[in-house]
């Protein structure tokens, strides 16, 4: 699958990242190589084969809907970039 | 100046040395701290804890001298800076993440300080572990302490888990702790002659290792010998109900599993591994594993995994989808770099292009595509089945064998920069250790011997889910076989 730039412009803009116009037709040659070598896979018949998520043999464990942490506010606010009383601080979302 | 000999001790004998008085924590901890400092040039360290260390080793001393020894007390190792350790930074070895202190301690850390190990330093590492040559780091390449003879070019120690493989290599750590997605721990060991251990899915918890690929990221030790694996995976797992995917099951005495007895046991040798351009020097090892094997009373047995050739496709499909949605959560709101921007999607943009370098913008990219609407059944979902396929390979090999010997790597360690312009040639790196880590098994990377060029070779042990006694019992028997006592050229303490 070749990839033009704007595919990867969209793919980018899907995954938050800025790429710059000039960056663009380098990355776009990069997947595209990376794409068409994974496409291999479509050699293998996996009719009727279920899809694997995870190894893990069981499925999710369950336990009782309680609070088990918290209280901590200060600490998680302690790496953020910007906070003000007690919140982390963003660009204004809402007009 | 402190003892350089204490650094050609393992992890068993200092701790028997501990145990027996015939050296101190702090005498120990000192040696290594020095070995830290002395290695600056390879850049295995991002941020070495010499005080931490020692105030470790003095609350190890006075248990040792109260007679209630932890089982590794004294005992001074690195941590791959994947691993949050509270109130110490951690990095990822990416710049998204600058300045970030975690404020709670990763599960498997945790295990390790409450056994009474003690913390040298945080190891340099790919970025989000992203890679097999750990030159990808923000804070630069580690440097392999093994160069060829004769030449004075700077290998890769491999990756991802590079800096804790060039510390333990360079006697800079007695052990350290490595994370294993598609064979970062296992391929390093090999291009640095130290023994690297991926167990078994589920057996060492996740919880608090910055993840990359939740459905892959293995944690488990580096260290010189099998033995010392053995001693460190004891204590590194265990359930914990933090970590869904964790398994319920006992933890063994590894090291009790270390028989030196595997006659009888049936070892398989999938044909598929002899790949196209292997150099010979890599099947002759392999033979030469074989017939220390037969030597020593195993059965070899020709095996085929016949889904071997598209492990490699179908990791580089899953694990940047698990990456990309993994790494969503750097957005410069609550930790690490921010670049402000007018609206919140500028910032978000403006702070994932200046903190992600290459390789990690280029898996995120590949995972929002084949996670995208239109895309997902083609790519995500396609490779996913050809998970099931592959480790039904195993499991029906697994039903005539009790192990499986392959090479680590499909090459010795490359020259820092020989591979970096072409991604599809570096992913071939990781040929032989993918498979496995897609179907979950533990598997054990064992130096076996020199290449023509004079750089250590490894050899591979899989194993049966939750097997790990068997795979290190047969890996001990390699090792015995294969007397690997080969320093490398640049070791903390001088000369060899």
């Amino acid at each position: 699958m070749a990839l033009d730039k704007a595919a990867v412009a969209n793919i980018a803009a899907l995954a938050r990242i800025r790429l710059s116009e000039t960056d663009l037709a380098p990355v776009a040659d990069e997947l595209s190589q990376i794409l068409t070598w994974i496409e291999q896979l479509n050699e293998v018949d996996t009719s009727g084969v279920p899809p694997m998520a995870s190894v893990a043999a069981t499925g999710l464990p369950m336990r009782e809907d309680q609070v088990t942490d918290g209280g901590c506010r200060d600490d998680i606010l302690g790496n953020a970039p910007r906070t003000a009383r007690g919140f982390f601080v963003v660009p204004k979302v809402v007009e | 100046m402190s003892d350089p000999s204490l650094l050609r001790l393992t992890l068993a004998e200092a701790r028997d040395g501990l145990a027996g008085k015939s050296v101190s924590a702090r005498e120990l901890t000192a040696a290594y701290n020095d070995a830290v400092a002395e290695i600056a040039p390879l850049n295995a360290y991002i941020t070495p804890t010499p005080e931490r260390a020692l105030a470790m080793a003095e609350a190890s001393d006075r248990r040792l001298a109260r007679g209630e020894a932890l089982p590794l007390d004294g005992i001074p190792i690195a941590i791959k800076d994947l691993y949050c350790t509270k109130g110490v930074l951690t990095t990822a070895a990416s710049h998204i993440l600058d300045g970030f202190h975690p404020p709670y301690e990763s599960t498997v850390t945790d295990r390790l300080w409450q056994s009474g190990a003690v913390m040298l330093g945080k190891t340099n590492l790919d970025e989000f572990a992203m890679g097999s040559s750990s030159t990808t780091s923000y804070y630069g390449p580690v440097e392999n302490p093994w160069r060829r003879p004769g030449d004075n070019r700077p290998l890769v120690p491999g990756g991802s888990s590079g800096g804790s493989a060039a510390a333990v290599a360079a006697r800079a750590a007695l052990a350290a702790t490595g994370t294993d997605t598609g064979g970062s721990i296992r391929q390093p060991a090999s291009y640095c002659g130290i023994v690297g251990l991926k167990p078994t899915y589920g057996r060492c918890s996740r919880w608090g290792v910055v993840a990359f690929a939740s459905s892959l990221d293995h944690p488990g030790p580096m260290t010189r010998t099998v033995r010392d694996a053995a001693i460190m995976l004891r204590a590194m797992s265990g359930h914990d109900p933090r970590d869904s995917t964790s398994a319920l099951m006992p933890v063994p005495d590894f090291e009790a599993a270390l028989t030196g007895d595997v006659r009888g046991l049936r070892v398989g040798i999938p044909k598929e591994y002899r790949v196209e351009g292997m150099p010979a020097e890599i099947e002759a090892l392999w033979e030469q594993g074989v017939e220390w094997l037969r030597a020593a009373g195993v059965k070899p047995f020709e095996i085929s995994l016949p889904m071997t050739k598209y492990a490699l496709p179908t990791y580089y499909i899953i694990a940047p989808a698990e990456a990309s949605s993994n790494l969503a959560r750097y957005d410069g709101v609550r930790f690490g770099l921010r670049v402000e921007g007018d609206t919140l999607d500028e910032m978000y943009e403006l702070t994932r292009a200046a903190g992600f370098g290459a390789e990690v913008r280029r898996r995120v990219l590949i995972g929002t595509y084949v996670l995208s609407a239109g895309y997902y059944d083609a790519y995500y979902l396609k490779a996913q089945r050809v998970r099931t396929l592959i480790a039904r390979d195993f499991a029906t090999a697994f039903e005539r064998v009790d192990g499986i010997l392959t090479p680590p790597a499909p090459s010795a360690a490359f020259a820092i920069g020989e591979k970096s312009e072409d991604p599809i040639a570096m992913y071939l790196n990781d040929v032989f250790t993918v498979p496995c880590s897609l179907a979950g098994l533990p598997a054990i990377s064992v130096p076996a011997g020199l290449s023509r060029d004079g750089l250590p070779l490894g050899l591979q042990i899989i194993g049966r889910a939750f097997d790990e006694e068997t795979v290190l019992r047969i890996a001990e028997v390699l090792e015995s076989a294969a007397q690997f006592r080969h320093l490398p050229s640049f070791v903390a303490g001088g000369a060899r």
